[in-house]
């Protein structure tokens, strides 16, 4: 008895009970949608996350001060630490970066100033003011959808010039051209020269709800902040490698540049902290991680409950055809011949099942998609995963009604009424 | 049943033969257990069948007559005693050569046919040659061959319900012919059919006792059907009744 033969048996005996079959499917299908569709919603939440983490820049490597720490490990030591240690960043550490960091696309540090006041005319929001650098919209990958970005000169001389962010361009203007109007930040009056693409908020603040301008003028009129020793503050420096490759490298040489600007001996630890993107993105992979787990596992339960269906259908038809099976052997059916009979029937069963689910799951996971609301990605692996469940569920489940076929003895073909 | 030829009913002695019997078992007993109760079924049995031979086991029911069959059949397996086929112990065979020995060496006909309602009698007869190891083409070959014997040449595609109780019959006749077993057992196998097509069915195990040399078991309780063997072995509650018995009882 060959497998051909043994899935043309299990074809005719499904067929004979058409309704039940369907039914006993319908518990598979059901679970491998669900596992396919939640595996696709739990990878497309992980892409989303981690295309917004690779939004904030290319190649990134961020300095923030104090020691942060962000790591995927045990719960204790999960997520961003708060700084232990507070000495601040000064722009005199970004110009020794720029300086003695060689081969970058460039060096941006930034002072944010939260919950600034920006009016124009009769309308008031608050939102953060960015005091970045020239460099800062190539760091940060920021396009300019409307004017354009502030210059060097501006910089230096301390021009009252503002780029504002998408979201707070469309607060503040409404459906007007922002372009040229004057806008008060913290009541002093600023030309707005530049609108920003948006991009979604990230792992770095919205930029959207932002207002940048140039550092040496958020210096004079948002924030003064100097340090005790009468250095100018900055609230983070980004730095951008040139490629990933590179990344490691300038990591290592703006440790090193930045423990001689605040003279750390040896042996002492960092006051500062520099984080580059795989950081972030192992740790969001991490959470992600979990979270498709946990949805897998949920879909993974009604895969169960399906092959139990299977089970208690594949009982009910061993006793059902207690004659079939004892005329079989009667007339020469070997055990395991009997065994494999029933096996490829169950297998037979869960595998239509898992075939239907996974159009049915896709299916669901380009609506859910198409929504909008979230992300999905259809992923080969869910696909495979599924598969081999419904088949793993199928062999399972089957094994014990098969073993049971297997078992009778002949007399009950004579026997059973 | 006070009309029987009192010859039929006593068992007949053994034929004198020097040749080994195939079938030879001794002190067979079977205990089924229901809920409480143990039913004795056979109570210590012993036969021999010798090759060619035509054999009939009447007796009440339950005398324990199908049981008999059954394990002469390897389908089922006694409390105790033993039971050699061709010489062989069959309780000390595996699961694989009892299946074997089923498929290859035994035919068994049943009284309610049993046939797979969803296959054609062609299906139905090439079975056991399925579970051969045979192709299909050739499966099928022998099938209709072996259907066109038994005179269902005609009917190779029709399903069980299609066919009349006597057409059943032969297909079941055909499926336990088709591996060409040097023992054929049957139980029963006109109690479903009407007089006449029972014996067309009979003239048709004759025929093949007769041109094929097949030993021929058959198990009833009708005594015109014994009749028409070469020997009779009568079972009354699980034991041999003997013709000295029947007459001083």
């Amino acid at each position: 008895m060959n497998f051909l033969r043994n899935f043309g048996i299990a074809i005719d005996a499904l067929l004979a009970n058409k309704l039940r079959s369907g039914l006993t499917m319908l518990g598979i299908v059901i679970g491998v949608a669900s596992v396919v569709a939640l595996l696709s919603i739990g990878n497309g939440v992980q892409q989303s996350i981690n295309s917004q983490i690779t939004s904030i820049g290319t190649n990134l490597v961020t300095v923030v001060p104090g020691q942060v720490r962000i790591a995927a490990g045990p719960p204790t030591n999960q997520g961003i630490r708060a700084p232990t240690q507070t000495r601040p960043l000064t722009d005199a550490d970004a110009n020794a970066i720029r300086e003695r960091v060689p081969n970058l696309l460039g060096v941006a540090p930034e002072l944010t100033s939260n919950n600034v006041t920006v009016a124009f005319q009769r309308e008031k929001i608050l939102i953060t003011a960015r005091g970045v650098t020239v460099d800062y919209n190539r760091v940060r990958n920021l396009e300019i959808a409307q004017g354009r970005w502030f210059d060097a000169a501006e910089d230096e001389r301390a021009s009252r010039v503002a780029i504002l962010g998408s979201d707070a361009a469309d607060a503040l203007f409404g459906g007007l051209n922002p372009i040229g109007q004057t806008i008060r930040i913290s009541n002093a009056p600023f030309t707005v020269i530049g609108v920003t693409v948006p991009v979604g908020a990230g792992f770095a603040g919205n930029p959207d709800t932002s207002v940048f301008v140039p550092l040496q003028t958020a210096y004079r009129t948002i924030s003064n902040a100097r340090t005790a020793t009468g250095a100018r503050r900055v609230s983070v420096i980004y730095i951008s490698a040139l490629s990933s490759d590179d990344i490691p490298r300038v990591e290592r040489e703006v440790t090193q540049v930045m423990r001689q600007q605040h003279a750390i001996r040896e042996g002492e630890e960092d006051d500062f902290t520099v984080l580059t993107q795989q950081q972030f993105l192992s740790l969001a992979g991490s959470i992600t991680g979990i979270l498709t787990l946990f949805l897998g596992s949920i879909a993974g339960i009604s895969l169960l409950v399906g092959g139990i269906g299977i089970m208690n259908i594949m009982l009910v038809s061993v006793t059902e055809r207690t004659m079939e099976i004892g005329l079989r052997k009667a007339v020469g059916a070997k055990k395991r011949t009997i065994l494999m009979q029933f096996l490829v029937e169950t297998v037979t069963l869960s595998l239509i099942g898992g075939t239907f689910g996974i159009l049915l799951g896709v299916g669901a996971a380009l609506l859910v998609g198409a929504t909008g609301i979230i992300a999905t990605t259809i992923t080969l692996e869910s696909i495979v995963l599924a598969v081999s469940f419904s088949l793993a569920v199928g062999l399972f489940f089957g094994i014990y009604p098969a073993n049971r076929a297997a078992n009778l003895q002949p007399i009950e073909a004579v026997r059973y009424e | 049943m006070g009309e029987f030829n009192s010859t039929y009913l006593t068992t007949s002695p053994e034929p004198q033969r020097d040749d080994p019997p195939i079938i030879e078992a001794k002190n067979l007993t079977k205990v089924y257990k229901m809920g409480e109760t143990e039913v004795h079924a056979l109570r210590g049995v012993s036969l021999r069948v010798w090759k060619g031979e035509m054999v009939s086991v009447i007796g009440q029911s339950g005398s324990g007559k199908s049981t008999l069959l059954a394990i002469l059949g390897a389908l089922d397996v006694p409390t105790s005693g033993s039971y050699r086929l061709d010489g062989r112990e069959v309780a000390s065979l595996n699961d694989d050569q009892l299946a074997e020995i089923r498929n290859q060496r035994i035919g068994f006909v049943f009284q309610k046919f049993n046939l797979l309602p969803r296959n054609t009698a062609l299906a139905n007869v090439a079975l056991p040659l399925a579970y051969a190891g045979l192709s299909n083409r050739e499966a099928n070959r022998r099938a209709a061959e072996v259907l066109r014997l038994v005179g269902l040449g005609d009917r190779l595609d029709h399903r069980p319900n299609q066919l009349s109780g006597g057409q059943q019959q032969r297909v079941a006749i055909a499926r336990a012919l088709v591996n060409q077993p040097s023992i054929i057992l049957a139980d029963e196998p006109t109690g479903n059919l009407d007089s006449a097509t029972g014996k067309e069915i009979m003239e048709l195990f004759r025929t093949l006792h007769r041109e094929r040399g097949i030993t021929l078991i058959i198990v009833t309780h009708d005594p015109n059907i014994a009749a028409q063997s070469e020997r009779i072995i009568r079972l009354k509650d699980g034991l041999i009744e003997y013709a000295e018995e029947v007459q001083t009882a």
